[in-house]
């Protein structure tokens, strides 16, 4: 049977559950902003797919 | 099948009450001096950077301050001033505010080593781990001496603040850091003479407690008058100037002023007056610090300008 109007509890609940959600939201714009501002600053990265990681290239003679 | 209205919902803990745990007053503290720590240091941050840093700085001080209320639920709940406290009050369990500070602890520490770097998100585990256990389950009920260990952890943020810019330590961090660390005692101690039976009846040994009121008042002038030359002293670091000295100048009299004047008063004279001389000495403690802070930020934006310094 399908819950067709809200308990009192799920109306108590949805605070919670909203907050939680808005606090989640707010991590994922950090560290998408934290990454931008890193990259813009020129800051080393090596990835481990798609792309040859530094470290691991041989070192060119004479360099 | 359970009849979902058979359970009592009243005490059940909402999103403030999550905050709450995270005692957001101290957070403010927190926030303020590491955001000064991160300003005055010679390295300049990206101001996202800085930002997310500072923001974490305050989630691990919120986290410890959750571990803290774990433990203390006890107290707690005998204490006037903290018996409506998420815990105390059975809105939040213990074992939800234990959960609450680890997995925030480790989320504050591994973002701020990203942020960051790893020195400034490894100090911030040390501060979590000084105020949770060292603080809160050795000293606290054990040694009169309890706020003066523990106050470090409330000085470490500014450290922190600039360990954030600079990957470090230096003599300047160590100057913000004793500061805070030299005022927390006298703050604290004035508290604990107006907050009366709070302390004794939850057999927290407070200096009031052990040692009785005229002590801690002595306690409170000698520390005022050793924190005076350290943050003095502070003028003359590359963080101080002429603007911060003559604000240290002024707030020290203050201070010390006020300290002999709590010295000079006995019970019976602060419970006639209902503790006003203790209270004002008190929320003057707070104006004391933010008044320094907010001077070495100003120094530090003078700086920016080629003025400020010597």
């Amino acid at each position: 049977m399908a819950i067709t109007r809200d308990h009192e509890l799920h109306t108590r609940r949805f605070g919670r559950n909203l907050g939680l959600g808005l606090l989640l939201a707010a991590l994922v714009v950090l560290v998408f902003g934290l990454t931008i501002a890193k990259v813009e600053r020129g800051d080393p990265m090596q990835a481990y797919d798609h792309q040859p990681r530094v470290d691991l290239l041989p070192s060119e003679p004479g360099k | 099948m359970t009849d979902i209205s058979a359970f009592d919902h009243s005490k059940e803990a909402r999103f403030g009450d999550y905050v709450a745990l995270l005692k957001p007053r101290v957070m403010s503290l927190v926030v303020f001096t590491a955001m000064v720590g991160l300003l005055v240091a010679p390295v300049p941050v990206h101001p996202f950077v800085a930002f997310t840093a500072i923001l974490f700085i305050a989630l691990g001080g919120g986290a410890s301050g959750a571990l803290n209320m774990w433990y203390d639920a006890d107290i707690d709940a005998v204490m006037r001033r903290t018996r409506s406290r998420p815990v105390p009050s059975g809105r939040v369990g213990a074992g939800e505010a234990l959960g609450v500070g680890l997995g925030l602890s480790g989320l504050s520490v591994m973002m701020l080593s990203l942020a960051g770097n790893v020195f400034a998100g490894l100090f911030l585990a040390f501060t979590i781990f000084f105020y949770a256990v060292v603080y809160t389950i050795w000293l606290k009920r054990r040694t009169p001496q309890n706020i003066v260990i523990g106050g470090a952890a409330g000085a470490f943020p500014p450290m922190i603040g600039w360990a954030v810019a600079t990957g470090g330590i230096a003599p300047e961090s160590l100057a913000m850091f004793a500061l805070v660390f030299l005022w927390t005692p006298p703050h604290f101690w004035s508290l604990a003479l107006f907050m009366k039976e709070d302390y004794s009846n939850a057999g927290v040994p407070m200096l009031t407690v052990t040692h009785g009121r005229p002590a801690t008042r002595r306690h409170i002038l000698a520390y005022a008058l050793v924190l005076a030359p350290v943050a003095l002293a502070t003028a003359f670091t590359s963080i101080g100037g002429p603007l911060y000295l003559a604000v240290s100048i002024a707030l020290n009299l203050a201070f010390v002023v006020g300290a002999f004047r709590l010295l000079r008063r006995d019970e019976v004279v602060a419970e006639a007056d209902g503790y006003r001389a203790e209270k004002r000495f008190f929320r003057f403690s707070l104006a004391y610090l933010f008044g320094h802070f907010t001077a070495l930020l100003a120094e530090a934006a003078l700086h920016s300008f080629n003025l400020g310094g010597w």
